[in-house]
This record gives structure tokens, sequence and C-alpha cells, in this order.
């Protein structure tokens, strides 16, 4: 079967037909309806709404943050690592220099 | 005398409510032809046409006056039929055997005399409109736009937001996953 002549011949079948543009008795007034029963947008109200939503989990973190910075034990002092680390660093220099020219070879 | 469009929206957002109905009246039936391109049952195609309306009269505001109003309420309308797709979303897969007599008929026909098939036959139409269900919504959305309306790419990308390397991408995919839909159908029962 040809796919290609297929799905040509179906596009077509669908482009013959143009759906119909009846609108239902008594559409406009429904919509009307609608319109009136919806409260206006009011650009203060959506920023309140927004904010209070915002509000809760502000409070969530906050409370999650304060009880880990009060539970959590004090991080080690790293300072002698440092100090022993740039020991190492500064001696590096000064062993290499000490090897014998001929092991170096 | 009759109020322009222009008078209308003005007094629209000055609040006067009423003077949108005239707006509804204008141009619901192209919204409902557009709307019944994307879903089946009637009530599904007045809910769509419903929710442009109440979108459109809440943004009404950011209609600038550039560009016709209609061209701003097809693309609120087609926006609005993608989201219905999308939230629609039905991954499931046609048979054959769930093809209606009528719609077998007429592929049997086509694989006999693919030149004597009618092109304008119901059961084509029906069997694409099968056919489109199974495709995802941006799919089913570009093949219905630049296929069965024949809009140019450029139209499409103003109409869906879409940038137009977006439009020629899922152009191209749609076009690959409705003929793998249609091999699927066709490959039960001829090869």
């Amino acid at each position: 079967m040809n796919l290609d002549q297929l799905q040509r011949r179906l596009l077509a079948a669908a482009r013959v037909q143009t759906p119909s543009e009846r609108v239902p008795y008594g559409f406009e007034r429904r919509v009307m309806g609608r319109l009136r029963a919806v409260p206006a947008l009011d650009s203060w109200a959506l920023w309140a709404q927004a904010l209070w939503r915002a509000a809760a989990p502000c409070v969530g973190i906050m409370l999650v943050l304060g009880a880990w910075t009060l539970l959590a034990p004090p991080a080690k002092s790293t300072t002698a690592d440092f100090s022993q680390q740039l020991e190492n660093t500064v001696f590096a220099t000064a062993d290499q220099e000490q090897v014998p020219a001929d092991l170096l070879r | 005398m009759e109020r322009t469009e222009a008078e209308l929206i003005g007094a629209v957002l000055q609040g006067d409510a009423a003077s949108f109905e005239p707006l509804v009246e204008r141009y619901s039936p192209r919204v409902f032809a557009t709307a019944r391109r994307y879903a089946r049952r009637e009530s599904e195609v007045e809910d769509i046409v419903q929710e442009v309306w109440l979108k459109a009269f809440q943004k009404l505001g950011s209609f600038r006056g550039d560009a016709p109003f209609e061209h701003w309420l097809m693309r609120l309308t087609v926006r609005t039929c993608f989201d219905f797709l999308r939230g629609h979303q039905r991954n499931r897969e046609t048979t054959f055997s769930e093809l209606s007599q009528p719609e077998s008929d007429w592929l049997e026909h086509f694989v006999a005399e693919p030149e004597a098939a009618e092109a304008d036959a119901d059961a084509a139409r029906q069997l694409v409109t099968r056919l489109l269900e199974q495709l995802p919504p941006a799919a089913r959305l570009v093949i219905t736009l630049l296929e069965i309306e024949e809009r140019s790419v450029k139209e499409i990308a103003e109409l869906t937001g879409w940038s137009v390397p977006l439009v020629k991408v899922r152009a191209f995919r749609a076009r690959a996953q409705m003929r793998k839909a249609l091999a699927k159908l066709s490959s039960e029962k001829y090869l």
C-alpha cells in the first residue's frame, strides 16, 4: 500500500469538509450571563492573593533553616589542615631540589 | 447606527460589559468552526468557545488595536483549543478491528484502486479524524493548521506563539507520527 498517497488522499478529504459555523440558540446570552457572574479582575487583589499563597511556603522554609542552624553540629575547624597543606606545598619544592641529579636522569 | 469594533472594545474597557455582546454575536461562528476541528462532542465545543470568550473579556485590555480584533481572537481560540487537546490527551491506538464498516470498506477500496477511491467520502474524513485523535496535541494542531487549513508556517507561528523553526520541526515530526499511525493501522490488515 502506498502510504504517501493514502495520507495525501485522506488529508484532501479532510480539506473538503469545512466545520459548521452554527452557533447554538441563545449562546450569546449564556456567555454574557457567565461574564456578569465572573468578578472583574483587580490587579491588587491578584497580588494580594499571590503573596498570601507565598507566605506559607516562606514560613516553612524559614522554620526548616532555623532548625537546621540550631541543630546542625558545628563544623570542625580546618585551620590545622590548611597549615599542614601549606607546609607540605612549601617543603615539596625544597625536597625536589635536594633530589640527587643522577636519580632524575 | 451600528457601532464599530473599536467603539465596542473601547466601551467594554470603560466598564460597559453589555457592549461585549455584539462582538460575541459577530465572531462566535468563526470560533465555533475552529473549535469543531479539535473537539468532537458538541458539549466540548461549547465549553471551548465559552472559555475563549471569558478569556477574551478578561484579557481585552491587552488588545492593542494594531491588528484586527479577529486576528487577536483567533490566536486566543487556537491557544484555547491547544490547551483543550493537552487536557484531553488520549494515548489510544486505533486497531483495524475498531474501524467502522464504511471506513474499512474505503481502505479496501483504496488498496484495490488507489486512484478510484473517493476523496470526499465521509468514511475518509472519519478515518482522518481517527488518525488525528491518535496524535499528540502539538502534532494534531500543526497538521490541522498546516495540512487541513493550509495555513503558512508564518501564520501558524503567529497563531500558536511558537517560533517559525519550532513550527517547522513540529510539522516534520507530526507528519512522521501521522505516517506511523497510518502504517500501523494498515499493516494489521494488509501486511
